[in-house]
């Protein structure tokens, strides 16, 4: 036979029916079962016939909760870069900043801790100080943006807690950096 | 080389580190100094009689004086008069036959809960006892009595304190780079009975011993808050230096172990404070708005070395202990960070950076006469043995953990130390009593 993809979704749906008998066996045990019957073997393909088409689902990312400690690391961004032995703001750190602080004033019950980080490069104490000196940076730009400096904690990681791994200018590039970690008031 | 040759040669190497030469050197002759090196002595260490402990106790003596490098034990396969004890006399002609210049004999008893040494150092060439002593201690204490003996041995032969009985603090660290668990450890300075004395639950670094105690000062980072911490090894007492506003890091001892210098970091500036333990009253030694970390005393606590980037990069500079005076002492390129002042008051070790490279070195305290002693990817963080002669620091290569590694102050001799886990940060202990 050439119909066998037909034949075989014949028996599957007849299969069906008959765990729809036992169901419906199941759920009324007053009353007498059902006899099964199974469909007869068709020799000649079944009309096909389109099955009615259900309406089109469209799908999109809500994001995370607004106001939550998930929504500021994926929509604001929760770390900002610096050069190697600067505690400078760069250029392309303000922006971050910039949403940083919009946030924090949309959110006026969040508080936060800011972790400076410094690169392998450096010796352990001279880089604790370094790490405040950037944790700093970021504190003072967010207080300059409005945020009371009361809602702003900071400390150093010195080279303690590298973000990377790894050794090389890119690790330490990642490793060089300001991080704004939200400690109470987030949704 | 004879003894005395030996002995002049040592002081003219290590220069006026020794302030002078030792006694003994005087009748030197045969002097040899070859690119400011020594020729490791021959010495003949046979195992001590008494049975198991008498070889362990050799053993441990011979690896000592073999890791300084200023001493070369000789095997003892090569060994002919056997069954030496310091009783008799040795048969000279046979030590003078394997060449060695001094030799060492010993005998172990033990009596109750008493180990006794009876112990001798001989000059083979000259034929004469450089050493007769007994020691004494309980069984279980036998590698102290090897550390003493050791460094009998060694302040006999160079002239100069020995640093064998001593013990080392440091961080010991565990798991992947990033998720690193640092616990304090202590060990013998020959790497034996390693032990920890914090939990790993923080963050722990910079131990640093008093140089009086058997006490050490350390910083504890956790997420929110950074303490320092006094440490009493023997009560096993620990407080908090107490709260201060901002961040504080880098605690040193003074000499007199009365005082601790250390760093507060407020609103992004680090300045030195110096707090008197008894009354734990602080003040603060600086206020400019650089960052100034990394005190440390001079020997006679007169004076403190300290880093500082007042100037851009992180220098060295000198002040009064009251603060005042500061002076800039480095002057080569590169950043220069972590002095150390020696416990002779004659060098300031230092961590420099330069070219993507790291060095462990030492210079006077005006500055002159920086010598590099290592060049490595990361080397850091250097501790002095309490006789001057030799400086432990932590070494990494990329991606690796650090490891505790030594060089002596001539930069001759560098090894790894006996310690095979992952550590960074030592501090040497003083003599122990």
């Amino acid at each position: 036979m050439v119909r066998s993809l037909n034949g075989r979704t014949i028996v599957r749906l007849a299969l069906v029916g008959v765990a729809a008998a036992s169901l419906a066996a199941c759920a009324k045990k007053d009353k007498p079962a059902f006899p099964v019957t199974q469909a007869p073997p068709q020799t000649q393909a079944p009309q096909t016939q389109m099955p009615p088409t259900q309406g089109p689902v469209s799908q999109a990312p809500v994001g995370a909760l607004p106001g939550s400690a998930q929504d500021f690391i994926v929509n604001v961004g929760d770390r900002v870069y610096f050069d190697t032995d600067s505690h400078d703001v760069r250029a392309d750190a303000q922006p971050i900043l910039d949403a940083q602080s919009a946030w924090l004033r949309q959110y006026p019950a969040v508080n936060v801790r800011i972790e400076g980080n410094a690169d392998e490069r450096g010796t352990r104490e001279y880089n604790l100080a370094l790490g405040a000196r950037r944790a700093n940076a970021v504190r003072d730009y967010l207080v300059g943006r409005g945020i009371e400096s009361a809602r702003i904690a900071t400390i150093s990681f010195g080279k303690e807690q590298p973000l990377d791994a790894g050794s090389g200018e890119d690790a330490w590039a990642r490793n060089r950096n300001g991080h704004t970690a939200i400690v109470s008031g987030a949704r | 080389m004879r003894i005395n040759a030996f002995i002049a040669a040592l002081a003219l190497a290590l220069g006026a580190l020794v302030g002078g030469l030792p006694a003994q050197a005087q009748e030197g002759v045969g002097v040899s100094v070859t690119r400011g090196d020594v020729q490791p002595l021959p010495i003949a260490v046979p195992a001590f009689g008494g049975g198991q402990v008498g070889a362990d106790i050799a053993q441990v003596v011979a690896a000592n004086l073999q890791r300084s490098g200023l001493f070369r034990p000789l095997d003892p396969a090569s060994f002919i008069e056997k069954d030496l004890t310091p009783a008799v006399q040795p048969r000279f002609a046979d030590w003078k036959q394997i060449n060695a210049q001094a030799l060492v004999s010993g005998m172990v008893r033990v009596e109750g809960n008493q180990l006794r040494v009876d112990l001798r150092l001989w000059d083979v060439q000259y034929e004469r006892q450089m050493i007769g002593q007994q020691f004494t201690s309980s069984p279980e204490n036998w590698r102290r009595v090897a550390h003493k003996i050791s460094d009998a041995v060694y302040e006999r032969l160079t002239g100069e304190k020995g640093y064998f009985d001593t013990r080392v603090v440091f961080v010991a660290e565990s798991g992947a780079r990033g998720k690193t668990i640092k616990r304090l450890a202590i060990m013998d300075q020959d790497g034996a009975n390693p032990s920890y004395l914090t939990s790993g639950d923080s963050i722990v670094m910079t131990p640093r011993f008093s140089p009086t105690s058997q006490e050490i000062t350390y910083m504890a980072l956790r997420p929110d808050s950074a303490t320092v911490y006094l440490y009493n090894l023997q009560s096993g007492r620990r407080e908090s230096l107490g709260a201060f506003q901002g961040m504080v890091f880098a605690p040193r001892f003074s000499p007199d172990g009365a005082k601790v210098v250390f760093s507060v970091e407020r609103g992004g500036n680090t300045d030195l404070y110096l707090m008197d333990l008894a009354s734990r009253s602080s003040r603060r030694l600086t206020t400019d708005p650089g960052i100034d970390v990394s005190g440390s005393f001079s020997p006679d606590g007169a004076r403190i070395a300290f880093t500082s980037d007042r100037a851009g990069s992180a220098q060295i500079y000198v002040m009064g202990a009251d603060g005042g005076g500061a002076r800039r002492i480095s002057g080569g390129g590169g950043s220069y960070t972590t002095p150390v002042w020696s416990p002779t008051g004659e060098f300031i070790a230092f961590t420099k950076q330069t070219g993507g490279e790291f060095h462990i070195g030492v210079m006077r305290p005006d500055g002159s006469d920086e010598r590099l002693l290592t060049t490595s990817y990361l080397d850091e963080g250097p501790t002095w043995a309490p006789n001057g002669r030799v400086l432990m620091f932590s070494r990494e290569t990329p991606g690796g953990p650090p490891k505790l590694w030594s060089v002596d102050v001539t930069g001759r001799i560098l090894q790894p130390m006996p310690y095979p886990g992952a550590g960074s940060d030592p501090a040497w202990s003083p003599l122990l009593n």
